[in-house]
C-alpha cells in the first residue's frame, strides 16, 4: 500500500537578536570565534537586530543572546525591548550574570564616582558632569539581567568559550535543555 | 558614664568564661566596647583579642558602635505592632528628629526596634537603657521624650513606668498548687535520685521549651556519664516571640524553678547550676537573687543541702545580651563559657559534653518548675492531666486580637478553640502557636489540640483576628529571623535574609509569582540543611501561609512573573542629583 | 570484616570515629564539601555536604559513620540542595571570577562547576567588604569570604597565633584580625603561616603572587573536583 508522507516542511530559521548592554563585547567576539561552524549556524538561524547586522530595532524572534549586564537606563530599556519581542532571553557571560566586572563599583556611591571623574579627579579642570539628555543617566548599582526581566537560560564564562556557545546553540536549536559538561562550565 | 574596668574585671576575677557578663558590664557603664577597651580586656583575660570583639559583635545589646546616652529599642514583634508600636515610634523618632537605627546629632538618643521583649500580654513595649516599659501610649511616648529631653537619669524615671503586671487567668496543676520551699526536695532526698528519675519517666515529663525531649532520659543519661562535675542549666532565655510564661513563672514562682534545678542537681550528682536569664528580663534580677540568698539561708542551697552529707549544689544567674539563639541548648552553653552563641555540632550531647565539655543538663523554666511539683506529688498526680503522649499541664502565653490576654495554664489536650473562648477571641483568622518558629493554623484548624502530637507549643498563642493581614505577619517573623540567625551556617545565614527580603517585597506589592516559588525554595533548603532548629523551623511560618493562606499571597503579587527586584526610577535618583537632570529621559514614568 | 554503610549504592567501609565525608573521601566517593579540611576537626558550617541517610538530610563531614546506613549523596534532591547553597554563597558575597587571581584554583568555584551552576537565581547583596592591604605579603579581600573558618583554626591550631576571628552575626557576620587597628599589617601574621595557605577561595592572597598558574594549568582545569586526588588544601599549584 502507498503511502504518502506529507512533503517536508520549510525549514523554519531560528530568529536571533543579540545584543550587548554593560559588557565589552567579549561574548560576541567569542560567538564570532566558533569559526567555519558560523557558517552551520547560519543555516539555522537568522539574525534579527544586533551589533552584527547593524539593525537597531527589534522584531519578533525566538532567542536573544544579551551579553552585558545592567549599569544605565538605556541598558534598562533594551533590555526590556528585548523581554518583549522574544520567546526566550539567553543571559551570555559573567556581566549579565552577575553584573561582572562593572558592578565591581557597586560600593561607590554614583554621585562621588561621576564627580570624581568630571569634576575633582586629578588632572580635571574646569569639569562640568554631562547632562545632555541624549545621555543614558547610570542606575546607582549595576544589576545582572535577572534582577529586571525574566531569563530563561543562562550561558556563564568571560567570555563563554566558543565552544560552549556553539554547544548551547546547537542543544537549543535541536530543542534539547543545553547541558554544559566539564570545561565548558566556566565563570572566567 | 564612666568606666572602671579594672573593677569590673576583679568583680568577675578575670574569668574568660565571665566574659559575656564584662561585657555587659562595660556596656552599662561606657555605652559600648571600645576598642581599647577590648583590647584591655582581651588581655586581662588572655584571650586573642579577636575571640573578645567577636563575642562583643554577636550580641544584639553589645557592640562596638556608639549608642545614645538613651538607646531606645522597641519591641518588634508582630504583637506589638497590632497595638501600634509603629505608630508610637514614629512619634518618638519625630520627637528627636533621628532616624530608625541612628544615634541623634547630640549624642542624646539612639532608637532602634529589638526582637520581641515578652511583654506582648502589656504591650507596646520598649526597652530604656536595658528598663523594659510596657503599656506604651501616645502619652506614655510624650512623658519618655520629656524624661530624655530633660537627661534624667532613667534611675530616676518614674517607677509607675516600670510596672510589669502579671496576668494569670488560669491556673490548673502547675500554678495552683501551694509549694512550700524545700519540700520537693524533701521528696526527692527521702526517695532518692534514681527512683526521682523514675518517677519523672513515669509521669512522662518531655521539654517544655519546644523540642518536647524526655526530662528522664535527659536526666538519666547526665546522671550516667562519667566525671565527678555536672552541672544543671535553667534555660530562661525565653526568647520565642510571643511567649512570656518563664517571665510569670520567675516572677511569681522563682523558689519552684530554684527547687527543680537543686532536685535536678540531685538527681544528677550536679554541684553547680546556672539559670541563664534572657537581657529583655533585667526587672527579674533583683527578685531572682533575693531568692537564691533566701534559700541559701534556709539552706536549700550551699553545702550540705538539707542535712544531706556531700550534696553541695549551688545556682548563679548568668544574663544574656541579646541573642535569640541562645535559647538552643548548645548554644546557651557557649554564651555561658563566655563564647559567641553558636550551636555546637551533635553529638556529642550536653548531657555528656556540656559546660566547659562536663555533663550538662539543660532544661527550661517550666520542665523544672513541673519536675519540682511531679517529685513532692508524684508521677499519678501530674498524669491525672494530659493525654497518654502528653501527659501534664502547659503554660500558654496568650496575646493578640484578644479580650484577655496573659498567662493560661491549660492540661495537655486542649483545643485551640477552648483557648480563643477562654481569652476571649472574636473574629479568629490565624493563630500562631508556638511562636514564629511554631504552626500557624487557620480558621479551619482550631478544633486541633495542643499536645505533642498534634500541634506542639512552646508557650506562645498569638491571635490574629480576620482583619489582619497573614503576609505581614510572615514578614514580620521572616525579619526576626534574618535578625537573630547566628551565622553560622550557609542555609539559616543567607536563607533567612532572601526570605526576609522576598516578605519585604510582597507586602510592598512588588513581589512575584517568582518570588513565592523561591520562598518554598529557600524555606525547603533551610528546613533540610540548617544546623540547628532556628534554621530548620524560620521556614515554617513561610510554608504554613503558602499552604494555609495562599490567597493572601495571590492577591498581593503582581500579574507579571517577573518584576525588577529594585525600583528602576529610585535608581537613577542619584545620577538625577548630580546631573541635575529632570528630562523625560532621567525618569522609568512607569516605576513612578 | 570491618563495617560499612551504603553511599548511593556503593558499600563505603569505615573505622571508628570517622564520619560519612571522612569514610567517603577515604573511600574516594566524591561528596562535595567547602569547609572541611582534612587536617581540621569538621566544621558543619557550610553544609554543603548534607546527605540524606536513612530519610534524613544531615551535614555528612560531622555525622559519624554507621554500618549499615544509606546514605543518598548524587540523588536529583540532594544536588538541587547543593546547587541552591553554593547559590546562596554566590549572592551573599562579591564572586567575581574574571578578576580574582584565585579562579581555576577556587574551591566554590568548582564545586559549582560540579553541580552545573550556571545562574545565581536570587537577588545579589552586593555588600560593601573594603580590602585590607596593609600587610606587606598578604592581602586580604574579604568580597570573597564564605566564612569557612579554615583560617581562624589553622591560625589558632596551628600557627597558634588566633590572627583570624569572626565578629557580627547572622548576614553579617564576618572575618576579623586579631588587632586593635583591625588592621592585618598589625597583627603577627607571617606569609609562612598555614593561615595564609589554607583558604579555599580568593581571601587570603600572597601578594606579587596572582595568577601564577596559565589558564589551562590551575588547580581544577585539567580535571573536575570530583576527580581529583584529596586532599586539596590551599597550597597554590
Amino acid at each position: 500500500m502507498a503511502t504518502s508522507y506529507p512533503p517536508p516542511r520549510p525549514r523554519k530559521k531560528l530568529r536571533v537578536a543579540t545584543a550587548s548592554l554593560a559588557g565589552c563585547f567579549g561574548c560576541h567576539m567569542s560567538l564570532l570565534d566558533i569559526d567555519e561552524r558560523l557558517v552551520d549556524l547560519l543555516e539555522e538561524i537568522e539574525l534579527d537586530a544586533s551589533p552584527l547586522t547593524d539593525i537597531k530595532a527589534v522584531g519578533p524572534c525566538d532567542l536573544a543572546l544579551i551579553e552585558g549586564g545592567l549599569c544605565n537606563a538605556e541598558n534598562v530599556r533594551v533590555l526590556r525591548e528585548l523581554r518583549s519581542h522574544c520567546r526566550f532571553l539567553v543571559a551570555v557571560g559573567a556581566c549579565a550574570i552577575n553584573g561582572g566586572l562593572p558592578a565591581q563599583r557597586n560600593h561607590i556611591d554614583v554621585r562621588d564616582c561621576l564627580q570624581t571623574v568630571y569634576l575633582t579627579g586629578l588632572g580635571v579642570s574646569r569639569g562640568f558632569i554631562p547632562n545632555d539628555p541624549e545621555l543614558p543617566l547610570p542606575l546607582d548599582k549595576v544589576h545582572p539581567l535577572h534582577d529586571v526581566v525574566k531569563i530563561d537560560y543562562f550561558l556563564p564564562g568571560c567570555p563563554p568559550p566558543a565552544d560552549a556557545i556553539w554547544q548551547f546553540l546547537r542543544d537549543l536549536i535541536a530543542g534539547r535543555t543545553p547541558q554544559l559538561g566539564h570545561g565548558l562550565i566556566h565563570y572566567d | 558614664m564612666s568606666l572602671d574596668l579594672g573593677a569590673i574585671l576583679a568583680k568577675h576575677g578575670n574569668d574568660p568564661t565571665r566574659l559575656l557578663q564584662i561585657l555587659r558590664d562595660v556596656h552599662a557603664a561606657d555605652g559600648l566596647a571600645r576598642p581599647e577597651t577590648i583590647t584591655a580586656i582581651a588581655r586581662a583575660l588572655q584571650l586573642p583579642r579577636a575571640r573578645v570583639e567577636g563575642v562583643a559583635g554577636f550580641y544584639s545589646f553589645l557592640g562596638t558602635e556608639p549608642r545614645g546616652r538613651f538607646r531606645v529599642l522597641f519591641s518588634d514583634n508582630i504583637v506589638d505592632r497590632l497595638q501600634g508600636s509603629v505608630e508610637l515610634r514614629q512619634r518618638l523618632l519625630d520627637a528627636f528628629q533621628v532616624g530608625l537605627g541612628e544615634v541623634s546629632r547630640d549624642g542624646l538618643v539612639s532608637i532602634d526596634v529589638t526582637s520581641c521583649t515578652g511583654l506582648c500580654d502589656q504591650g507596646p513595649a520598649m526597652l530604656v537603657n536595658g528598663r523594659a516599659i510596657p503599656r506604651l501610649t501616645p502619652a506614655r511616648i510624650g512623658a519618655i521624650s520629656a524624661l530624655i529631653r530633660g537627661r534624667s537619669p532613667v534611675e530616676e524615671w518614674p517607677e509607675n513606668m516600670f510596672r510589669i503586671d502579671e496576668h494569670v487567668l488560669r491556673r490548673d496543676l502547675l500554678l495552683g498548687t501551694p509549694f512550700a520551699p524545700g519540700e520537693a526536695l524533701s521528696a526527692a532526698i527521702d526517695r532518692g535520685a534514681a527512683r526521682t528519675i523514675d518517677e519523672l519517666k513515669r509521669a512522662g515529663l518531655r521539654g517544655r521549651g519546644g523540642a518536647g525531649f524526655s526530662t528522664a532520659t535527659k536526666w538519666q543519661a547526665c546522671r550516667d556519664a562519667p566525671g565527678p562535675q555536672r552541672f544543671v542549666v535553667c534555660n530562661a532565655d525565653e526568647g520565642e516571640p510571643g511567649t512570656f510564661k518563664d517571665r510569670q513563672l520567675l516572677a511569681e514562682h522563682a523558689d519552684l524553678v530554684f527547687e527543680g534545678m537543686t532536685v535536678a542537681a540531685h538527681a544528677v550528682g550536679a554541684q553547680r547550676g546556672f539559670l541563664y536569664l534572657r537581657a529583655e528580663y533585667p526587672f527579674l534580677l533583683p527578685h531572682l537573687e533575693a531568692a537564691l540568698e533566701a534559700r541559701r539561708r534556709a539552706g536549700l542551697l550551699g553545702g550540705e543541702i538539707r542535712g544531706v552529707r556531700g550534696f553541695a549544689f549551688d545556682i548563679e544567674i548568668h544574663v544574656g545580651a541579646g541573642a535569640y539563639v541562645c535559647g538552643e541548648e548548645s548554644a546557651l552553653i557557649e554564651s555561658l563559657e563566655g563564647k559567641r552563641g553558636i550551636p555546637r555540632n551533635r553529638p556529642p550531647y550536653p548531657v555528656t559534653h556540656g559546660y566547659l565539655q562536663k555533663p550538662t543538663v539543660v532544661n527550661n523554666v517550666e520542665t523544672l518548675a513541673a519536675a519540682a511539683l511531679i517529685a513532692r506529688h508524684g508521677a499519678d498526680w501530674w498524669r491525672q492531666r494530659g493525654t497518654t503522649q502528653s501527659s501534664g499541664t502547659k503554660l500558654l502565653s496568650v496575646s493578640g486580637d484578644v479580650a484577655r490576654p496573659g498567662v493560661y495554664e491549660y492540661p495537655l489536650g486542649v483545643t485551640v478553640q477552648q483557648v480563643l473562648d477562654d481569652s476571649g477571641a472574636g473574629d479568629v483568622g490565624a493563630v500562631q502557636v508556638g511562636g514564629p518558629s511554631g504552626v500557624l493554623l487557620s480558621r479551619h484548624e482550631l478544633g486541633r489540640r495542643i499536645a505533642f502530637e498534634d500541634v506542639p507549643s512552646a508557650g506562645a498563642f498569638m491571635v490574629f483576628d480576620a482583619s489582619r493581614d497573614v503576609l505581614e505577619i510572615v514578614d514580620d517573623f521572616a525579619h526576626f529571623f534574618a535578625h537573630e540567625s547566628c551565622g553560622f551556617c550557609t542555609p539559616c545565614r543567607v536563607g533567612t535574609t532572601l526570605m526576609a527580603q522576598m516578605t519585604a517585597r510582597l507586602v510592598a506589592g512588588k513581589g512575584t509569582r517568582r518570588d513565592v516559588k523561591d520562598l518554598s525554595r529557600v524555606a525547603g533548603a533551610m528546613k533540610s540543611a540548617s544546623h540547628c532548629g532556628l534554621g530548620a523551623t524560620a521556614g515554617n511560618p513561610v510554608l504554613d501561609a503558602l499552604e494555609k493562606f495562599r490567597p493572601s499571597f495571590d492577591r498581593r503579587v503582581a500579574s507579571r512573573e517577573v518584576l525588577p527586584t529594585f525600583d528602576l526610577d529610585e535608581a537613577l535618583a542619584p545620577a538625577r542629583e548630580v546631573t541635575a537632570r529632570e528630562d523625560a529621559g532621567a525618569h522609568f514614568p512607569e516605576e513612578s | 570484616m570491618t563495617d560499612a554503610f551504603s553511599l548511593d549504592g556503593y558499600d563505603v567501609p569505615f573505622t571508628g570515629g570517622q564520619t560519612i565525608l571522612q569514610a567517603a573521601l577515604a573511600a574516594r566517593r566524591y561528596i562535595p564539601h567547602l569547609c572541611y579540611h582534612p587536617a581540621f576537626r569538621p566544621h558543619g558550617s557550610c553544609k554543603v555536604c548534607t546527605v540524606k541517610v536513612n530519610g534524613r538530610t544531615v551535614a555528612s563531614c560531622t555525622t559519624p559513620a554507621r554500618a549499615g546506613d544509606e546514605v543518598e549523596s548524587e540523588s536529583p534532591e540532594i544536588r538541587d540542595l547543593r546547587r541552591n547553597l553554593v547559590q546562596f554563597l554566590f549572592v551573599e558575597g562579591n564572586h567575581f571570577c574574571p578578576s580574582c587571581e584565585q579562579s581555576g584554583q577556587c574551591m566554590l568555584q568548582a564545586v559549582a562547576y560540579d553541580l552545573g551552576v550556571t545562574r545565581l537565581h536570587y537577588t545579589q547583596m552586593f555588600p560593601d567588604r573594603p580590602i585590607d592591604a596593609s600587610h606587606p605579603e598578604v592581602l586580604l579581600d574579604f568580597n570573597r569570604c564564605i566564612l569557612c573558618e579554615l583560617c581562624v583554626r589553622a591560625s589558632a591550631e596551628v600557627d597558634g597565633k588566633s590572627v583570624f576571628a569572626l565578629s557580627g552575626r547572622g548576614i553579617r557576620k564576618h572575618l576579623i584580625v586579631n588587632a586593635e587597628s583591625g588592621r592585618l599589617a598589625d597583627t603577627n601574621l607571617a606569609v609562612t603561616d598555614a593561615a595564609v595557605s589554607v583558604c579555599p577561595v580568593g581571601v587570603i592572597l600572597r601578594k606579587r603572587r596572582g595568577f601564577a598558574a596559565p589558564i589551562g594549568q590551575r588547580r581544577y582545569d585539567p580535571k573536575p573536583i570530583r576527580a581529583m586526588d584529596e586532599p586539596a588544601d590551599g597550597e597554590e599549584g
